[in-house]
């Protein structure tokens, strides 16, 4: 066995043992001290006996999850934005590929879809998110288009997110896709693959392995937009504890709607780390190799 | 002239912008002769093999391979790379794949084979190159010598009329190169048309019915290998090989 494992983090050899101990011990009391004194300002402050009922309220906490006859339940509407982003997801990760790889195309005739390719995404990521949702869903149903200016407010709401992120989504997949070393390319074509064989087989195979973090990042970021649908006039879950909060003036729907964002956010940002660490595992094992 | 040689280069002209890498390349390839190709790196070895396979487009002369112009107009470069198999110095092997989907992916999708004869057939090949045990196994689990030998198999696995390598034991360690050139002596035994780049002068000397000697894109001196390493008339060959000798290398 070589050093090659524990060397680099460990700035100097001085009984590494001993000094995990120790490390543990500071870092425990550093925690509670610094919390201890969070928690002694949130106490002491003036009005922290308001914040708390109007925050914090078990009762209200409860009543805005289930919602009431006059209120919609938080965690009902909730399922909303679940739907709304699992759709969503779906229709970025297509439309993203078909512009990531329209955009690599090479040859002359091409040139006016990788013109549409390229100004699609500087289009997209360059406008903000709720003046798309604002232009697709008030805008369509303005044009009188037949079925097309009926539909719910929630297909609006999707796809205008699907317009925005697909943009994003299409840079990190051409990121992958450059990623891949241009012998790859290489190999396949002169094995008699055709182009697309070779990117269907072997470039986007490795391309998309590469960038799955980078992509559960942008799809934590759309999880949380889906609140933006509400523009429209869907009840997902910010809206509905806006209607709690506007009848009961307490905020405690707020915070009951912010812990579920975070609740199906966590999991999926584990998933990310885990990912992440495989594959730097990985580099450094074919690094050895 | 030549209707029966595998391969016939006529005046090859490359260049990269203002770099003129192969200045007037003529060389005939007979079926199931081998030629070695040598010289000092950047004399044109690897380049004059990607031209052959179609990787670089030429800027002047001809390509024939097996009496069918591929440098001719409309030719599909994807139908004659079929029948051109091209081993590289840095193995290039996929390495999302398992080695025998490796050798099966090109003879299936190209070739059209089912999945069942591609497989018995990448079985076959790994067999006879002792890599059976390794089918399942993915590239990064191989040394570079094994690497380097399904390389081989999978370009075999073309059924490849002719086989092109570029520098194949070049990356490799000094304790694994024996392995690759002994799978590539078996297949110069049974008749394989190859054109090879190397280092490897020993082996060059062993192995090819013929020898050329590359200088700065061109064909300075071309024989058979117990002439050109004893007897090498031009000056730059002697040089070169003045070179070679004294480290150690032949």
């Amino acid at each position: 066995m070589t050093t090659t494992g524990t060397g680099p983090s460990v700035p100097s050899g001085r009984g590494s043992r001993a000094l995990g101990n120790r490390a543990v011990l500071v870092s425990s009391a550093s925690t509670v001290l610094f919390f201890a004194v969070i928690a002694v300002i949130v106490v002491l402050a003036p009005g922290s006996e308001v914040v708390a009922e109007r925050f914090f309220s078990p009762p209200h906490l409860w009543q805005s999850l289930v919602g009431s006859e006059s209120e919609p339940s938080v965690l009902g509407a909730f399922l909303l934005n679940v739907k709304i982003f699992t759709v969503s997801e779906v229709f970025i990760l297509i439309l993203a590929l078909v512009i990531a790889v329209v955009r690599g195309i090479p040859g002359p005739v091409f040139f006016p879809f990788r013109l549409l390719a390229v100004a699609y995404t500087d289009l997209f990521r360059g406008v903000p998110l709720i003046l798309v949702l604002y232009m697709i869903g008030f805008g369509v149903p303005g044009l009188g288009l037949g079925f097309v200016s009926y539909l719910p407010d929630v297909t609006y709401g999707i796809i205008a997110l699907v317009l925005v992120y697909s943009a994003y989504v299409a840079e990190v997949y051409r990121a992958g896709i450059e990623s891949v070393h241009e012998s790859q390319n290489a190999a396949a074509r002169s094995l008699g693959l055709t182009r697309w064989q070779s990117l269907r087989f072997v470039v986007l195979p490795q391309a998309i392995r590469r960038v799955i973090p980078p992509l559960l990042n942008d799809f934590i970021g759309l999880q949380k937009d889906t609140a933006l649908v509400s523009v429209l006039g869907s009840i997902e879950a910010a809206r509905a504890a806006q209607i709690y909060s506007a009848s009961e003036f307490n905020y405690a729907s707020y915070v009951v709607a912010a812990f579920l964002f975070v609740l199906i956010t966590i999991p999926l940002a584990r998933f990310t780390d885990r990912l992440i660490a495989r594959d730097k595992r990985r580099r450094e094992a074919g690094g050895l190799a | 002239m030549n209707e029966f040689a595998a391969l016939v280069l006529e005046d090859v002209h490359k260049s990269f912008g203002e770099n003129e890498v192969l200045k007037g390349i003529d060389l005939t390839v007979a079926p199931h002769e081998v030629v070695c190709l040598i010289g000092a790196s950047g004399s044109g070895k690897s380049t004059l093999l990607r031209c052959v396979n179609l990787v670089e487009p030429i800027d002047s002369g001809r390509v024939v391979v097996e009496r069918e112009e591929i440098t001719a107009e409309g030719v599909d470069a994807n139908r004659i790379r079929r029948r051109i198999g091209i081993v590289y110095q840095s193995f290039n092997l996929f390495p999302h794949m398992t080695v025998l989907r490796n050798i099966t992916l090109a003879p299936r999708e190209a070739l059209k084979m089912d999945r069942g004869e591609a497989e018995r057939q990448a079985r076959a090949l790994l067999t006879r190159f002792g890599l059976l045990d390794k089918q399942d196994e993915y590239p990064d689990r191989l040394s570079g010598g094994q690497q380097q030998r399904v390389a081989i198999v999978r370009a075999l696995a073309m059924r490849p009329h002719i086989m092109l390598l570029d520098e194949v034991t070049s990356a490799l360690d000094p304790e694994l190169v024996a392995e690759v050139l002994a799978v590539i002596r078996e297949l110069a035994r049974e008749g394989m048309t190859m054109l090879i780049a190397t280092h490897e002068m020993g082996f060059a000397r062993d192995i090819a019915d013929r020898v050329c000697f590359l200088d700065a894109g061109r064909i300075l001196e071309q024989g058979p290998p117990e002439r050109i390493f004893t007897a090498p008339q031009n000056p730059r060959t002697r040089q070169f090989l003045g070179r070679i000798i004294e480290a150690g290398r032949l």
